[in-house]
């Protein structure tokens, strides 16, 4: 039986899975879930890496916001800049981007250096 | 973040000691405590900050904080929940699978080569020897689960002998309410009290009715999320 090499539940291994596509000489970022309001699927310190040539692994939701997240990270990868994205229904963005469990929850959004 | 500093709490996660990294969501600064190292990582920072990184030192997960109105986000890298299964049988075979998925190191011990071989358990760490020639060596902590499978006693009540010894969060051992009868009163014979005795879950697993391999490999692993979730 094939075993997965990585997984969305060990933060380790996306941390891993992240370093191992920057020492392959991609440009990698890194999505930290920081805080969390009312029922977020993931907890605080959850990881989701992006890489620049579009592959991801791991989560910061249950899929509401990943999208916009790997957009925000693709950003961070080409400027070096962090950024902080907040997602929630009481956000502006609600319409476009938001979490369908009420939640609101804050993302650090940051390059690997 | 620099790579070398999520590099360092990689490898100290590895070596199973827990780390704390310290990112300033104000600017790009970041540190990382390790307090195995001289100096420990947190040069330079305010004693109220370092209270803080040391105190997330003793819990897992992640948490802002704030100090001179600057908010800094703090996360314990934990070493990752083990577990260990004693058995290269079939349900192990699904059961170690599966609790890698759900993210736990998984060790697999089986003194009898043909059972326990690279070919049928891919990618883990096995030891080839017997339980109680090993379980000084594997630690078992409050962060580790252990369950028997090989229904031998020779090979699973040494394993589960040192289980009670230690602080494993959950200990499980395969067989039948028979069976389990038995063990029990050979594990009393040891000198272990019926209290302690109750740790072991055994029949193993949630009762969720199936019967084939991979089935109860579920019922185990679900019965160690329960135990794992239901301590904190």
């Amino acid at each position: 039986m094939a075993t997965p090499a990585v997984t969305d539940k060990d933060p380790g291994d996306i941390l891993s899975l992240a370093l191992e596509w920057h020492a392959a000489g991609k440009r990698v970022a890194l999505a930290t879930v920081i805080k969390t309001w009312g029922s977020s699927p993931r907890p605080p310190g959850s990881n989701l890496a992006v890489a620049e040539d579009g592959r991801f692994e791991g989560s910061v939701s249950a899929g509401c916001v990943e999208g916009a997240v790997i957009e925000a990270a693709q950003e961070v990868i080409a400027t070096g800049s962090q950024q902080l994205l907040q997602y929630g229904v009481t956000n502006d963005e609600a319409w476009a981007v938001g979490l369908a469990c009420g939640g609101q929850i804050e993302i650090l959004v940051e390059r690997i250096e | 973040m620099r790579a070398e500093l999520l590099d360092a709490a990689v490898r100290a996660q590895a070596d199973k000691r827990p780390v704390v990294l310290l990112r300033s969501l104000d600017s790009a600064e970041r540190w990382l405590l390790d307090p195995s190292e001289t100096p420990d990582g947190l040069e330079g920072l305010p004693d109220t900050l370092r209270a803080h990184c040391y105190e997330a030192l003793k819990r897992d997960g992640a948490s802002v904080v704030e100090s001179d109105g600057q908010r800094y986000l703090l996360q314990t890298i934990s070493p990752p929940y083990r577990l260990l299964v004693v058995g290269a049988v079939h349900i192990a075979q699904a059961l170690v699978p599966m609790a890698r998925i759900a993210g736990y190191a998984t060790t697999l011990v089986d003194p009898r080569p043909a059972f326990a071989t690279p070919q049928r358990f891919p990618g883990i760490e096995i030891l080839n020897a017997w339980p109680q020639d090993v379980m000084d060596e594997v630690s078992l902590t409050s962060r580790t689960a252990l369950v028997t499978l090989s229904h031998d006693p020779k090979i699973d009540e040494p394993a589960l002998a040192a289980a009670l010894r230690s602080d494993a969060f959950y200990i499980g051992a395969l067989g039948s309410k028979k069976n389990h009868a038995g063990r029990l009163e050979r594990l009393a014979g040891l000198g272990f009290e019926a209290a302690t005795l109750e740790r072991i879950a055994g029949p193993v697993g949630l009762d969720l009715g199936g019967r084939a391999p991979a089935e109860i490999a579920i019922a185990i692993l679900a019965q160690i999320v329960k135990a794992r979730y239901a301590r904190e």
